[in-house]
């Protein structure tokens, strides 16, 4: 930082609404949708979208090998629990030394995040099928991987898909603290707006709403695609 | 923002140095945090654990409470601190509010799920014994729903002591402000003060698991209290 002489708010060419940082000013965002939120937008969703992808590939994984040795569930149950209590501003720092100041750090903790959520939620699906059911089903004559695959998996569909909405929900307001990382998604013009000299509102609301909004949005679109995939458990289960 | 020092992993044996060589300082900042989180857990456990309680009594507003769970998941901890800056300016206020905010939703949505979801039977043998809706509130709603009110509490608690980092943004102090300043304190400091934010969150959390595991009705012990998102609910 080589600033000489008095530091003077700078927003920019703008209204006289930008100039006054007057509570929400329409025509910077118009202006900055473009250049700014919209870049935000889909570097967020991005971020949302690959920590999701892997994080569910493992969860489930590590589900079902929870599902057959059940002596690992619950220490990775503990385990899983607690890397949850760590918080992401921590983490995303602690990975720097080995992963570096790259969108790699800043998955690795995401995807750590949507572990603990969706793990749970997947091994609890999948010991939800009722015994006499699954007996049943062992009685028929179906295999143990038929079992699975027609019985417990459908059946674990509802505690899926709302692990699903937890971890997607949480993913996109989590990444935004990926910003005091690296200028990427949504938190990066709210990280941005704030420190400077006088907090940019406009910036700091645009950005924080579409987050939000991005974040209700993707649970709505989940309920959907549980509705479609499970219709016959339109009550409970939420 | 940060520069250099990357790609050796070495420097977490700098980190543990930084943490050895200055324990009063670490000490206080981390003091400072639980400051403020218990402060924002405070404020929270006064409005929030009420409102879901009453709601969950009187069998109302369970729209109420998935809401407020929801949104309390969507809003990111960085805009609920951004939010109230320019109405609240820099400082304790802002951020002990937004934090409140934070804690708000597990505290109001388990309150509520754990009184409503208290076994109708006990309720009515509870009303056919004589009791008046305050006995039975307190006598049989409340023990009942302890696990989940616990629960809530320690989901609150580990929410604002892990965000309060962030708070250093805004002025809020606590290890945060060694986190965010490198240019101060060093990638090493910066590591530390991370090292001692998981340490203290993991304490917080493990405190409340034995608090929740002691406070628990014998009855009621078959709950289990470690790695329990509620299987297919929104609870946490």
């Amino acid at each position: 930082m080589d600033d000489d002489g008095p530091v003077i708010p700078d927003f920019g060419e703008g209204s006289s609404c930008v100039t006054d940082n007057r509570t929400f000013c329409w025509d910077w965002a118009r202006e900055h949708w473009g250049d700014t939120l919209q870049p935000a937008v889909l570097q967020h969703l991005w971020l949302t979208a690959i920590a999701i992808a892997i994080g569910f590939v493992l969860a489930f994984g590590l589900a079902l090998l929870a599902h057959r040795v059940r002596r690992v569930e619950h220490p990775i149950g503990v385990g899983a629990a607690l890397l949850y209590t760590i918080p992401s501003l921590a983490l995303f720092q602690l990975l720097v030394p080995l992963t570096g100041i790259t969108t790699t750090t800043v998955e690795i903790a995401l995807v750590a995040y949507t572990l603990v959520i969706l793990y749970p939620n997947i091994v609890a699906g999948l010991d939800g099928a009722p015994p006499e059911v699954v007996e049943a089903a062992r009685g028929m004559g179906l295999t143990r991987r038929q079992v699975l695959t027609r019985v417990e998996l459908p059946l674990a569909v509802p505690a899926i898909v709302g692990g699903l909405r937890i971890a997607v929900v949480s993913t996109i307001a989590i990444a935004t603290i990926a910003a005091f990382l690296l200028p990427k998604g949504l938190g990066y013009p709210i990280f941005y707006a704030i420190k400077l000299p006088e907090p940019f509102k406009t910036e700091i609301y645009a950005a924080g709403a579409l987050a939000i909004g991005l974040a209700l949005l993707c649970d709505g679109g989940l309920v959907l695609l549980r509705r479609a995939l499970v219709p016959w458990a339109r009550k409970g289960g939420a | 923002m940060i520069v250099g020092d990357t790609f050796r992993p070495g420097i977490f044996v700098d980190a543990l140095a930084f943490i050895a060589d200055n324990p009063a300082f670490l000490a206080g900042k981390a003091l400072e945090q639980l400051v403020l989180a218990g402060a924002a857990l405070g404020l929270a456990l006064l409005v929030a654990l009420p409102f879901g309680i009453v709601l969950g009594h009187l069998h109302r507003g369970s729209g109420i409470a998935i809401g407020a769970s929801i949104f309390a998941r969507a809003l990111p901890s960085l805009a609920a601190i951004a939010f109230l800056l320019p109405v609240l300016g820099i400082g304790f206020l802002n951020n002990a509010i937004a934090l409140a905010i934070l804690a708000a939703g597990p505290l109001l949505t388990n309150a509520f799920e754990g009184v409503e979801g208290v076994d109708r039977d006990a309720v009515d043998a509870a009303r056919g014994m004589g009791m008046s809706a305050g006995q039975i509130l307190r006598r049989v709603e409340l023990p009942l729903a302890v696990p989940l009110l616990m629960t809530g509490i320690r989901v609150a608690a580990v929410t604002v002591v892990a965000t309060a980092p962030i708070a250093a943004i805004a002025g809020g102090g606590g290890l945060g402000d060694v986190i965010v300043n490198q240019a101060s304190y060093r990638l090493k400091g910066v590591l530390g003060a991370s090292l001692c934010v998981m340490a203290l969150s993991a304490a917080v959390f493990l405190c409340l698991v034995a608090l929740q595991n002691a406070l628990t009705p014998k009855g009621l012990v078959r709950t289990r209290v470690v790695g329990d998102l509620p299987p297919g609910k929104e609870l946490q």
